[in-house]
């Protein structure tokens, strides 16, 4: 499913809504997750997963091919954490742990 | 770095202040937004949405693993799970908003 098939399915359901406000507000979901993990925050829905940023410091690597160092910079990498009922569901409702 | 945790309630205000819904229907909408993209992870779609990421749905099969606290090996059962992708547009744009931010 790509976003505008999102965006078809919830206009289907929700026939009182224009096209143009369901993807509105999808768009406004998706920008909300985004804007706070560009400050850093943590964003926990409840039963699908959270989203947070790790950062991983400064190194230096290596060229596998020729074994030349070179040096990584500092970055921060979104996260993805799935939620516990999430997890069930995937797995026919039976919780297998982490 | 950050440190407040963004919940629905901070989806649904957003969806209320950006379209002209009432307070409850923005949270249904949020819900709504949530439910179909589980839905077709659990049918084993992936959920593919441009400029934010993809949702895929992995299948593994039994490996052994071992009680970290104890060292017991114990196996670990074949499962499906969901991973998130970040798109290279997400990244950068948090990469560059925190580096700034330092």
């Amino acid at each position: 499913m790509i976003k505008s098939e999102l965006v078809q399915r919830l206009a289907e359901r929700n026939p009182h809504l224009y096209q143009r406000d369901v993807e509105h507000i999808v768009n406004a979901v998706l920008d909300e997750v985004g804007h706070a993990l560009m400050r850093g925050d943590r964003v926990e829905l409840r039963g699908f997963g959270a989203f947070s940023v790790k950062n991983r410091p400064s190194r230096t690597g290596r060229n596998p091919r020729t074994g030349q160092k070179v040096a990584v910079t500092e970055k921060y990498v979104p996260f993805f954490k799935t939620g516990k009922e999430m997890r069930e569901r995937l797995n026919d409702g039976v919780d297998l742990g982490d | 770095m950050g440190g407040k945790t963004v919940t629905r309630a901070d989806l649904c205000e957003a969806v209320y202040q950006k379209v002209g819904l009432s307070r409850t229907e923005s949270a249904d909408l949020v819900e709504m937004v949530l439910d179909e993209i589980s839905d077709c992870l659990v049918r084993g779609e992936s959920v593919k949405l441009s400029s934010f990421g993809s949702f895929l749905v992995r299948q593994k099969g039994e490996r052994i693993g071992r009680n970290p606290k104890t060292g017991e090996e114990v196996p670990i059962s074949p499962r499906r799970v969901m991973v998130f992708k970040p798109s290279n547009v997400l990244k950068q744009k948090i990469n560059q908003a925190l580096a700034e931010a330092e």
